[in-house]
């Protein structure tokens, strides 16, 4: 019964994202950005939907079984704060660039920006790179959940293989706007579905207070951040949404806006979004300890797939887990579109055509690069580390260390194709550097005092784009004009 | 009040907000207030301060110069 509920559901989001091609105009633009033409709610889910990961959803909820409720003011609370203030300041001045200029991409935008191919191009492998453990979070999240929900009946290779698949059919049929339906509709349904869960399982407990009490008694540390959490860790911490505003999707959906006014609905409604999804997933997890008192590293990773599987009813456990995939999927389609999108427009249309590429030729070549990246990750997901969280941290670590990028590009017309460049080369050193101590010491902070290496590396990456740019030569005033025009 | 007050003024609240995240006074605090833990609550009322800041943000500070005519648009 719950396998079937959750190949129904599959299929309803395939149809979805497939049904958005009767809109579909045959360009290279529609196909990547929906010809720039999202309304605000379209523009609303798609941002939540692609930024509310497995990491949310299974990962939180992992993470506060351990650590306790400290967790949703580390992640959550300062997302709701920094998140929509990233669209505030930066997106919706990408996304009037983007309109002006005709920009698709990311590296485009840089690379014009600066006027440096190789800096482009430098860029471009970083993203990636930087975008592969995000996008292994997603596959291994959709292997874990089927294999827990169906006990185990369904092994997790399985899992990934049905969502890589459903997404691939749909974000190769569909482009960014079936992208766009899809994670509109996945939204609806994990916003939904995780309420739904969050309020069966606390009745089952006998309501939240006798939950609460329950835990109070069995692990009071859960309910305080006390020597879980240090200080200068919840202040550092925050640097990580920053993260958002260097992320290729991100900056994609950004450019689907049909108007920067867009943006007004999405800017205010972001952080209640947040606390709807990160409450259920932060109390659950901590409740988790309850039913499930032993559960050792990254297997807290599925304590909310076991607490649905051990308390809902079969039909409300299959629509659960679609829940699950919705969250998993809404993120995947973005992730890999945007790939496809800068391997087709940064690689092969800028190096391979001159930028003298055919539509047709466009969307061939997207389509294409949807299908490579999601085999390959897909690959990748069968032979890697399953720690949810700790894939995701250091991916954020890094989009985060690069966010001085968009901001001196953006804001600072001194900057320089040099000052940018030492700022790449400072984050590569500094991320390696800290990825090595911090992969061989989970929790690693920097001196042991709680401050995360993220915000050594984004200091040290602002301080090699200001030094980098003041010590060489400023660009060229026809620049200055292009990206700074008088208002 | 003109413009850049106003923007000025709610930078500084922004700010004042951003601090308040860091809620040192409760770290060790395990009161249950409406069935969660006081320090909780607390995060999940910023979420709500957030929200309040962020429509400010939008009514008071919006960049207006950002509107795009269709002549402004280069060819790509």
């Amino acid at each position: 019964m719950t396998l079937t509920i959750i190949i129904l559901y599959l299929c309803l989001v395939v149809a979805i994202g497939s049904l958005s091609h009767r809109l579909f105009r045959g360009t290279g633009e529609d196909y990547f950005l929906a010809s720039r033409s999202l309304g605000s709610f379209l523009l609303l889910m798609s941002l939540f939907g692609t930024n509310m990961t497995a990491f949310a959803i299974l990962g939180a909820s992992g993470e506060a079984y351990h650590e306790g409720i400290g967790v949703f003011g580390l992640m959550a609370s300062s997302s709701a704060l920094i998140i929509p203030l990233v669209f505030f300041f930066i997106g919706t001045r990408v996304w009037a660039l983007g309109k002006r200029l005709g920009l698709l991409t990311q590296v485009q935008y840089f690379r014009q920006r600066w006027g440096s191919d190789a800096l482009g191009l430098a860029l471009f492998i970083i993203l990636i790179a930087l975008l592969i453990p995000y996008l292994l979070i997603g596959v291994s999240g959709g292997g874990i959940t089927l294999h827990q929900i169906t006990k185990g009946q369904v092994p997790e290779w399985v899992g990934g293989l049905l969502v890589c698949s459903v997404v691939m059919i749909y974000v190769c049929y569909g482009g960014l706007r079936g992208t766009a339906w899809a994670n509109a509709f996945q939204t609806v349904v994990f916003v939904t579905l995780g309420g739904t869960a969050f309020f069966f399982i606390l009745q089952q407990h006998g309501g939240l207070l006798a939950a609460m009490k329950a835990v109070s008694a069995s692990n009071p540390d859960l309910l305080i951040r006390g020597d879980h959490i240090k200080p200068l860790k919840l202040l550092t911490y925050t640097c990580i949404p920053l993260s958002v505003g260097m992320f290729p999707h991100m900056f994609m959906h950004w450019l689907t806006a049909r108007r920067a006014e867009t943006f007004r609905v999405p800017l205010k409604l972001y952080p209640i979004f947040i606390a709807a999804v990160w409450v259920p997933s932060v109390t659950l997890g901590v409740i988790g300890r309850l039913d499930f008192p032993d559960l050792h590293g990254p297997a807290a990773n599925s304590i909310l797939v076991r607490l649905i599987d051990l308390h809902a009813p079969e039909v409300l456990a299959g629509l659960l887990a679609a829940g699950v995939f919705a969250a998993v999927m809404s993120s995947l389609d973005s992730q890999v579109l945007s790939i496809g999108t800068m391997f087709t427009q940064d690689i092969v249309r800028h190096y391979g055509f001159r930028e003298q590429m055919s539509e047709r030729h466009q969307i061939l070549y997207g389509r294409f690069f949807v299908c490579a990246v999601l085999v390959v990750t897909y690959v990748l997901s069968l032979t890697t580390d399953r720690s949810i969280f700790k894939l995701g941290v250091w991916s954020f670590t890094g989009f985060a260390a690069l966010f001085p990028l968009v901001v001196a590009a953006l804001f600072w017309r001194r900057s320089t194709k040099y000052g940018a460049a030492a700022s790449l080369a400072t984050v590569v050193c500094l991320w390696t550097y800290f990825f090595q101590l911090g992969w061989a010491t989970p929790g690693h902070t920097v001196g042991g005092a709680g401050i995360m290496p993220v915000a050594v590396i984004l200091a040290g990456s602002t301080l090699a784009m200001i030094i980098g740019s003041l010590l060489t030569r400023p660009p060229d005033e026809s620049v200055i004009r292009r990206f700074f025009p008088q208002p | 009040m003109n413009k850049s007050v106003s923007r000025g003024l709610l930078y500084c609240i922004l700010l004042l907000l951003y601090l308040f995240h860091n809620d040192l006074w409760l770290w060790y605090d395990a009161r249950l207030v409406a069935g969660l833990p006081v320090g909780f609550v607390y995060h999940i009322l910023f979420c709500f301060a957030a929200a309040t800041m962020l429509t400010l943000l939008v009514t008071y500070a919006w960049p207006e110069h950002l509107a795009v005519d269709e002549d402004d648009e280069e060819a790509p």
